[in-house]
């Protein structure tokens, strides 16, 4: 998903106040009902219960209720961590529950409704759950200062413990928590200021979800079991585009546990008894499909059509400077193609959903990052008020994008599984199988790059024109086109840091039934790759080193691309590429508000790039969970590295996807995860992404480090590829 | 066909279908679901368990072929090397989705129940097998140094 997905557009909150409640001090943000209806029209009644953002029990446990989906990103660990530095709590007493489905108490203010994605999570919550923080906080001392005749001014709060020096008085925050729910709400409330953190920026906190994911006790979608819950496998087209024309379940409902096949809009459904009947159920249904519709074309025939395209002219992007004067007047053009495949996601948890609907209403388990409209699409296809459903977000094994699909995809297919078959429960799971060959990729992409240069080797000129499908058109998430242009298609390839005369940036739309999606850190997947390892063969013609000459040309309206190259190139002891074995190439981009520039160490092993060592340098505002930060951006290196490396979804003549597990879509593994040290630059900026800017600049900084050993720069990514 | 073996040492008959594999009827039948579903194909390792004191792929073991076997999952593991493994584990924040982390540390307390000091080499090999789509990898390497150091401290 996309920071700027505000085109979902609900009013902003017209009021706000606290609400206090009776069990222990419950505390949320309350909103006008006016702005509650213009959020979501159909959503009335029961849901919109009084909402809250953290309880305090009287056991002495803070709850906070998480209003973004743990997806391995730490949303359960920062945003606790937010309410906890504003309430002085102790880190052992903090708690996370992911919130329920509530477009307006739990919107994520980027958005409009309720979702995680774009990076925004953090950043979105810094201010609420501080505020939520300190409310509590000045609760609870005005609670100790009436019960103990102190003036709240005395009152201290440390770790979880409010005490009065002068009386000798102390107490948890547990032994207040009922007082402190009859005292007034603060209509204001003073936040600390950096220098008085305690807790942000703390270099030492265990994520909340750390034991349960090293013991097997932590419930993922998966793990969820109801009474007579039947077990549902679907049959999808092997080709995209196509649909059912008709099939044969005798074989089907002859395997033991299997109780019924039945066709659904996605495919033919089916039931049984546990997970294996209902995969050797699936195995055993004879389908004939309808390709009248089908993509047909392999991956290399639409490669060559978007080459094509990109070659052509486009739709202008961005522009300024007088591009066509520059190419034309140049002392030398330089030219380049780059194509990037089609790339699934491959969560380990493959999409999975349980669902129980009967009279009473609609209950739901599953690892939805848009919940909001998830609900929406579940209510219209089981006829029922989106107010009937209540739905359990749970912990998610992976998602990378994939669980944020604008036509809510999965959420249709569980509906209609349970509509099918009538009142009862149902978990639905795909195979792996069915994940990597079911789309929604990474679109796939061409670049086509032209730099213009003078005499003495400096850069008069840039054009770029990127081909690919586009993610938001036609979709719920329309809205996010402007003037025609999708900017997740070309994300990063615009508003670069560099001070060029003349530029040109162009987009050419392209079209094909294989759908596509938002794969972490979006279109900066192949932009950064395109642009960074062109920039460097540029520089080199003009004989520039690849750092100073960047540095050389950037923007003096971007210190901070600028302080993130210094730092890296200062943690690598940077001298240029080197000339050994070992070479080191350099790469940048700044997405989801953040800076992040990368310096790789590569080598050839068994003829293939082995990256053995990665400096990260980032900026990403206040860094909240420092070790949260360091965690994503050493997994967003093994994720983009393994991209670059390996990762690739074709189609054969005839259009059927060649790789169907992880036996042919090769990930990163352990022995392929180069050492990676971290460095977070200080900064009293609110926070901005962490989740998705570690994943590109590996990309163009292993290219750039692999020319400079070969003399060849892979123009077609992956770099290892598997022979077709 | 009723199969008896034992499961994180309690006896158990499993009455279903002989080739229905290991995975399924710890999830599905016995509930036991730290054992996890990635890839059904021993690509991936998120099904790790010990049989009969060595890692084995749940997810392609039928159970006809279990009969007096000794299964030990992620719920259960109880040795000195585990216990540091998970230690370790939760010490540097290493899991982020999770989801595969029961495997994970089912493969790295079986590498050091055989072999307490391992090298670096030994323990890429030995982890090799175990897919992280979050790249945790950076973390598992040190996590498991830290426990072998812990074991031998």
């Amino acid at each position: 998903m996309h920071p700027i997905m505000k085109a979902a557009l609900a009013p902003k909150p017209s009021r706000r106040a606290f609400l206090a409640g009776s069990a222990g001090l419950v505390l949320g943000v309350h909103l006008a009902g006016k702005a509650r209806a213009q959020a979501a029209p159909t959503m009335v009644g029961g849901q919109f219960a009084p909402n809250a953002y953290l309880r305090i029990s009287p056991d002495n446990t803070v709850t906070v209720l998480v209003k973004h989906i743990e997806i391995g990103q730490g949303a359960n660990t920062g945003l606790p961590l937010l309410v906890a530095e504003e309430l002085d709590a102790d880190w052992s007493q903090m708690r996370a529950e992911q919130a329920p489905s509530d477009p307006v108490a739990y919107v994520n203010t980027a958005f409009g409704i309720q979702g995680t994605g774009g990076s925004t999570g953090l950043a979105n919550s810094y201010m609420t759950m501080r505020q939520a923080g300190a409310a509590a906080r000045a609760m609870l001392v005005s609670a100790a200062s009436e019960e103990w005749g102190v003036p709240a001014g005395e009152i201290t709060v440390a770790k979880g413990v409010v005490a009065h020096d002068g009386s000798g008085n102390s107490a948890s925050f547990g032994e207040l928590a009922e007082a402190a729910a009859a005292r007034p709400v603060p209509v204001d409330v003073t936040l600390k200021t950096p220098d008085q953190f305690t807790m942000i920026g703390g270099d030492k906190v265990t994520r909340l979800d750390a034991v349960e994911k090293s013991n097997g006790s932590a419930i993922f979608t998966i793990d969820v079991f109801r009474d007579g819950m039947q077990t549902v496998a679907v049959v999808h087209p092997p080709k995209f585009g196509a649909t059912v024309a008709s099939y044969d379940d005798s074989a089907a409902l002859e395997v033991p546990g299997v109780i019924a096949v039945r066709q659904v809009p996605s495919g033919i459904a089916v039931y049984a008894e546990n997970t294996y009947a209902a995969f050797r159920g699936r195995d055993a249904v004879t389908v004939e499909w309808d390709e009248s519709e089908a993509e047909t074309r392999s991956t290399d025939e639409i490669a060559e059509e978007f080459l094509a395209a990109a070659r052509a002219p486009a739709r202008v992007a961005e522009e300024h400077g007088e591009i066509d004067a520059a190419l034309e007047n140049a002392d030398r053009v330089m030219e380049a193609d780059y194509i990037f495949p089609y790339l699934a996601h491959a969560s380990l948890e493959p999409l999975d959903g349980v669902i129980e609907h009967g009279p009473d209403g609609v209950e739901v388990w599953s690892g939805m990052q848009i919940p909001t409209t998830s609900e929406m699409t579940m209510a219209g296809v089981l006829e029922r008020e989106t107010s009937d459903f209540t739905i359990h977000t749970m912990y998610t094994g992976g998602s990378f994008g994939r669980r944020a699909t604008p036509d809510n995809q999965f959420a249709a297919e569980l509906a209609h599984v349970a509509k099918a078959a009538g009142p009862g429960a149902y978990k639905v799971v795909w195979t792996r199988e069915d994940d990597m060959t079911g789309g929604y990729y990474r679109p796939l992409t061409v670049h086509h790059l032209k730099a213009s240069l003078d005499a003495s080797g400096n850069i008069t000129g840039w054009l770029n024109t990127v081909a690919n499908q586009s993610i938001v058109a036609g979709s719920a998430f329309e809205g996010l086109m402007q003037d025609g242009l999708d900017p997740t298609s070309y994300e990063g390839s615009n508003e670069m840091p560099y001070n060029w005369p003349a530029n040109r940036l162009s987009w050419a739309r392209m079209e094909s039934p294989v759908p596509v999606l938002w794969w972490r850190a979006v279109g900066h997947t192949h932009t950064a790759y395109a642009t960074e390892t062109f920039l460097d063969e540029v520089l080199e013609a003009g004989g520039k080193d690849p750092l100073q000459g960047r540095l050389d040309m950037m923007r003096d309206d971007r210190p901070r691309d600028r302080a993130v190259m210094e730092r890296v190139a200062e943690m690598a002891n940077w001298s240029g590429p080197g000339t050994g074995d070992r070479r080191l190439g350099i790469g940048l981009q700044r997405s989801f508000g953040s800076y992040c520039a990368n310096i790789a160490e590569v080598e050839e092993r068994n003829g293939e790039p082995f990256v053995t060592k990665v400096w990260c340098a980032i900026d990403c505002g206040v860094a909240v969970t420092p070790d949260v930060i360091r965690a994503q951006m050493e997994g967003g290196i093994g994720f983009g590295l393994g991209s670059t490396l390996y990762d690739e979804i074709t189609l054969d003549p005839g259009g059927r996807v060649r790789q169907t597990n992880y036996d042919s879509y090769r990930i990163l593994r352990l022995p392929e995860m180069p050492e990676v040290e971290v460095s977070i630059l200080d900064s009293s900026v609110d926070p901005t992404g962490v989740g998705e800017p570690g994943t590109t600049p590996i990309m163009p900084a292993v290219g750039n480090a692999w020319r400079s050993l070969t003399g060849e720069l892979p123009r077609r990514l992956p770099m290892v590829r598997a022979a077709s | 066909m009723a199969i008896s073996l034992t499961v994180n040492g309690d006896p158990i008959t499993l009455d279903v279908d002989p080739d229905m594999p290991l995975l399924w009827a710890l999830r599905d039948e016995l509930r036991l679901t730290g054992t996890k579903f990635g890839c059904g194909i021993a690509q991936c390792g998120a099904c790790t368990v010990m049989l009969d004191g060595q890692t084995r792929r749940a997810c392609v073991t039928p159970v006809g072929t279990l009969e007096g076997a000794d299964i030990r999952t992620i719920e259960a593991l109880e040795s000195t090397e585990a216990k540091a493994v998970q230690a370790a584990w939760v010490d540097l924040n290493v899991p982020q989705c999770g989801y595969c982390q029961s495997g994970q540390v089912v493969t790295a307390t079986a590498l050091l129940e055989f072999n307490p000091k391992p090298t670096d080499e030994e323990i890429d090999d030995a982890m090799a097998g175990n897919i992280c789509r979050c790249a945790t990898y950076a973390r598992i390497r040190q996590a498991i140094r830290q426990a072998s150091d812990n074991l031998e401290a």
